[in-house]
């Protein structure tokens, strides 16, 4: 973890557009939530529709794809990332630092917005909110590290990234039940299953597939993404 | 003493060879790395910084690779000829991260010496995306000087500035070669590489061409079959006066221009000789045109010399 590439990321993905955009998907949550709470009352149901399909299913995707490719590929489109990488820093350092921010911005714009949304629909009631809110902290590190890899690999990332938290987690999943096994939607639910009262969350994942699937996913995402890095090249500039 | 050296290197991007087969080294002191824009200059330089393996041979820096060698930059400050650089940092806080990323025991006070050199105290809390292109390399180079680095390499370091700016960036550059720090600029423009190499590499094509002090650079690039177009009142005349002295290898009469194609071997001798020449023989001089000047031909001559 090295805190000067930590603060230039932080800095970078806080500012100007990014920021509003990381900002406005947990605004947009905890205003619908209030407004759900006050027109349909405390429902089981409709607490876990939202927190499941709008917040778990959506916006930690959403910020996870926000914070783990503009953690890192802004710099490499632009050539910036050149003054990190002329330092005598190893490069599993900087992805690191990179992967903290994220994983920050993940905790401060995904999990906690979950956590408050739950408590204005449901309260505490049978652990539904902190099971949402664990399974929306867990998902966000994964997602940071999954999108932080796409980041540095592809030129596309965001559209990489779209493509996986869209279709292949919501579409695909919701016809080929296969396809659920790869997924970290499905992962994390597994283990809010777990934390909530039985029977309130579900998931089509069992809990020793997804714990291995969940470190394989960000400890291998970040290990790659530092391989990466370490042979990236400048090139095609003439 | 710092030295890269670069032995029998190659690198090539698919089909396409960007350096072919180059070796040479680079010396305490200013070197200029002169050749013609898409000649292999920056792959050269990324090569040097270990921001792109040879695809053969070897790029070293005393003695050790640098390619996937991270304690190299150390030793090295590059200044990259994209101009990206975190623009919503003040220059000052530009500086003293690339300080605090090199390690270094009081990152302020470098960051400031390293301000203070390239003379940009004065903008320093500005942000950096409110700077003119000249302001911007400065600030690049005080981060690449910023660990006080043995080598400096850079990519195109005059593109863009203006002349005053251009001045301060040579006087600089010449004092940190005088200092015994391995200076390498990329260029274009051999008047510029001129000024203030000691030492100048050519490049064209991915080859090497030519290396030397620029004396010898000059006149490798002078001394070589010069074409040049000449009409005049009696063509015939001319031509005859003219062949008899050595400094001319053929003449043509061109019937349907109306002019002499000339070859001359000696550039100077000839460039004398055409007026003097003229002139005695009551001959009026109406065009007198050098053929091929462009740096491209001028280049590609140093390559088939070779």
């Amino acid at each position: 973890m090295n805190v000067t590439v930590a603060r230039l990321t932080a800095r970078g993905l806080l500012g100007r557009r990014r920021g509003l955009l990381l900002l406005a998907l947990p605004v947009l949550l905890l205003a619908l939530s209030a407004l759900i709470r006050a027109i349909a009352g405390q429902d089981e149901g409709t607490a876990s529709n939202i927190l499941g399909g709008l917040a778990l299913g959506t916006m930690v995707p959403l910020v996870g794809l926000v914070a783990g490719t503009g953690a890192i590929g802004p710099e490499i489109d632009d050539g910036s990332i050149i003054y990190l990488l002329s330092k005598p820093q190893p490069r599993w350092k900087i992805i690191t630092s990179k992967l903290v921010v994220a994983i920050g911005c993940s905790v401060v714009f995904a999990a906690l917005p979950t956590y408050f949304a739950g408590l204005i629909l449901f309260g505490t009631y049978q652990n539904l909110t902190l099971g949402y809110t664990v399974a929306a902290l867990i998902a966000g590190v994964a997602y940071s590290a999954i999108f932080l890899l796409l980041g540095v690999v592809s030129r596309h990332a965001v559209v990489w990234g779209l493509m996986y938290a869209l279709l292949w987690e919501t579409v695909v999943g919701a016809y080929v039940p296969g396809a659920q096994t790869l997924s970290v939607h499905q992962w994390a639910l597994s283990i809010g299953e777990k934390i909530a009262s039985p029977g309130v969350i579900s998931s089509s994942v069992h809990l020793p597939t997804a714990v291995p699937l969940l470190l394989v996913a960000s400890l291998g995402g970040a290990w790659l993404a530092s391989a990466r890095l370490t042979r990236l090249t400048l090139a095609g500039e003439e | 003493m710092t030295t890269i050296s670069i032995d029998r290197a190659s690198r090539w991007f698919g089909n396409v060879v960007a350096v072919n087969d180059v070796s040479m080294t680079i010396e305490p002191g200013v070197t200029g790395l002169l050749g013609p824009n898409g000649a292999g200059k920056s792959t050269l330089i990324h090569m040097m910084s270990g921001f792109l393996p040879p695809s053969s041979g070897s790029v070293t820096l005393d003695g050790t690779p640098i390619w996937k060698n991270q304690q190299a930059y150390k030793q090295i400050g590059l200044v990259p000829e994209r101009e990206a650089m975190y623009d919503f940092l003040t220059g000052w806080d530009f500086v003293l991260a690339n300080a605090e990323l090199h390690g270094l025991p009081d990152p302020g006070a470098a960051a400031q010496r390293a301000l203070a050199t390239v003379e940009m105290e004065y903008a320093q809390d500005r942000q950096v995306s409110t700077y003119s292109k000249g302001m911007k390399q400065r600030v690049k180079m005080a981060s690449a000087l910023v660990h006080d680095p043995a080598v400096l390499l850079l990519d195109e370091p005059f593109n863009g500035m203006d002349p005053r700016q251009r001045m301060q960036l040579m006087e600089l550059l010449r004092r940190f070669g005088a200092e015994g720090r391995t200076v390498l600029f990329s260029s274009h423009i051999l008047e510029e590489v001129e000024q203030l190499a000691r030492h100048i590499e050519v490049i064209v094509a991915g080859r090497h061409a030519a290396s030397g002090d620029y004396r010898k650079i000059r006149r490798l690039m002078t001394d070589r079959p010069h074409r040049y177009t000449v009409r005049s009142s009696d063509d015939r005349a001319l031509a005859a006066a003219l062949i008899a002295d050595p400094s001319t290898a053929g003449i043509e009469l061109d019937y349907k221009e109306r002019a002499l194609q000339i070859q001359a071997i000696d550039f100077y001798r000839f460039t004398e000789l055409v007026p003097r020449v003229a002139k005695e023989a009551g001959i009026r001089l109406l065009t007198v045109s050098p053929a091929d000047e462009s740096l491209e031909s001028v280049f590609s001559y140093l390559v088939a010399a070779k």
